[in-house]
């Protein structure tokens, strides 16, 4: 897609996410204390409550938990049709991410199959994009 | 319930206001009587088309004296401000409360001067962050992504979605007040253009003008209402994950199991089930969260249409749901169970005396449901 992605406002909690594919990293917030994710990323820790959360670069890879073809241009610049999926992260339990999957047609996605980052990087943002494996 | 229509002239206090005097009409209350206000989601200046009105336009514009109001999005979804209500009546903060659900987003829409749409910001921030980068705008897309699995899992098919909406077709097609007035057949459906999907343009519900009203009273000021009561057996309602791509499946499930814990009523004591279809697939997960059938068979459940149907075993989306009534936002489908349970149905009216029914609302990130029986 060439149209102009919503431009997200960075702050404390969201810069390490869609930042970080500038240098090639999926970061996604981890607890120090008990390992577990928060995402969206927060500040304390929703399973243990602790507050030494920090980003962690996760592998970007997983799998399509489940996904729509979207036809309906809901902005004037938005080719259509496109995937909106939800991929689960393989090292992120409990994390998923809604996305595009891209490089493919949209008749060639399906859930399970396995999918890599990819990013998309538009006005100083990073977008998290995910392409099939073959 | 004020006219229903798409881009109505009237306004949305004017459609409020016709709204609330058939309420205290039929109860045989006057305003003074009234004594609490509760609706959803309260007004919101961001969303003018979405709630134009808020429980604060109502008392001030009425003249009302109350003594408990509220009017909040964070609840349990739409039905939410009618379960505040009963917890309000039961603790004696109020006698009788007006709740009310006004939306005039087809209007808003074509008099966008009047009633102009969300500032489009350049950033987008909170949950809108994590899902409008990618396209997924609108609830469709979120949706969506929940038919998609139940297909891939237990193998629910277009044509057993189809049946939400041509059964909220035939059933609208009954209805003086539904905007939809002709049937659908499944040819029709199945020919229609994506939205998003699995969903076409028939599983995705329509912006609509109108008010819709009830009236809670406590179970002890019964004496001053005129008219058939009916009890608010139990409710419930819950939020899964606020941001719904990271729960696992829908509020529908929870807040369904939960009715059930403050009843002696069974599943098998329902009459008619009114459950929220903003997009064909949540009845589905109303239906199993609710326990009339096991996780992974709504799409069975609906097969062929006749379990759901006025003279089926379990008639659902009696005055058209929002498919085929209108988009009212949660609050039609209680109106409608109070409707049946009241045998004021005229030509959409279910036989067999019904006595108990499910109304919900909601059912993606925060649902709420109520079990409505008379007595």
């Amino acid at each position: 897609m060439v149209w102009q992605r919503s431009r997200v406002r960075l702050d404390n909690d969201n810069r390490a996410f869609w930042t970080g594919g500038a240098d090639g990293k999926l970061n996604i917030a981890r607890c120090g204390d008990c390992g577990g994710f928060i995402h969206p990323p927060r500040e304390v820790c929703r399973h243990c409550l602790s507050d030494k959360v920090a980003p962690f670069a996760v592998a970007g890879t997983g799998v399509i938990d489940s996904y729509t073809v979207n036809h309906q241009a809901w902005a004037k610049d938005m080719p259509v049709p496109f995937v909106i999926a939800r991929v689960a992260l393989d090292d992120a339990p409990g994390v998923y991410l809604t996305t595009n999957i891209v490089g493919c047609p949209v008749e060639d996605v399906d859930i399970d199959d396995r999918v890599r980052v990819v990013f998309e990087e538009q006005d100083g943002i990073w977008y998290p994009l995910f392409e099939k494996v073959a | 319930m004020s006219e229903v229509g798409v881009r109505l002239a009237r306004s949305p206090l004017g459609l409020t206001l016709d709204a609330v005097r058939e309420a205290i009409a039929d109860a045989g209350l006057t305003l003074d009587q009234i004594d609490g206000v509760a609706t959803y989601p309260g007004k919101m200046q961001a969303f003018l088309g979405f709630s134009p009105i808020g429980a604060d336009d109502v008392i001030e514009a009425f003249g009302l004296t109350t003594r408990w109001h509220v009017g909040a999005a964070e609840t349990t979804a739409q039905l939410g401000a009618i379960a505040e209500a009963a917890a309000a009546v039961k603790a004696g903060l109020a006698r009788h409360v007006i709740c009310f659900r006004t939306v005039y987003e087809a209007a808003a829409m074509a008099r966008p001067d009047e009633f102009p749409p969300m500032e489009r910001r350049k950033d987008v921030t909170g949950n809108s962050q994590w899902v409008s980068p990618f396209g997924a705008f609108s609830a469709a897309n979120w949706t969506a992504q929940f038919a998609t699995r139940h297909m891939k899992r237990y193998g629910l098919t277009r044509e057993q979605l189809a049946q939400v909406a041509i059964n909220d077709h035939a059933n609208a097609a009954l209805n003086p007040r539904a905007i939809v007035k002709q049937p659908l057949s499944l040819d029709t459906y199945m020919s229609a253009r994506m939205i998003s999907t699995p969903f076409c343009l028939y599983d995705c519900d329509r912006f609509t003008d109108c008010s819709t009203v009830v009236i809670v009273s406590a179970g002890d000021a019964l004496d001053e209402v005129r008219t058939i009561p009916v009890r608010i057996a139990a409710s419930a309602g819950s939020v899964e994950r606020y941001s719904w791509d990271q729960a696992e499946w829908a509020s529908a499930y929870p807040t369904g199991r939960d009715l059930w814990k403050n009843t002696d009523y069974r599943v098998d004591d329902v009459d008619t089930v009114q459950l929220y279809d903003g997009f064909s697939f949540q009845p589905i997960t109303w239906l199993e969260g609710l326990g009339f059938c096991p996780v992974g068979e709504g799409g069975r459940f609906l097969e062929g249409g006749k379990r759901i149907a006025r003279d089926g075993d379990l008639p659902m989306n009696t005055g058209g749901g929002q498919l085929g009534w209108g988009r009212l936002h949660g609050f039609g489908f209680a109106y409608e169970a109070v409707v049946q349970l009241r045998g004021e149905g005229g030509a959409r009216q279910i036989g067999g005396n019904p006595r108990v029914a499910v109304a919900t609302s909601g059912g993606g990130p925060m649902a709420a449901a109520l079990l409505l029986a008379r007595d």
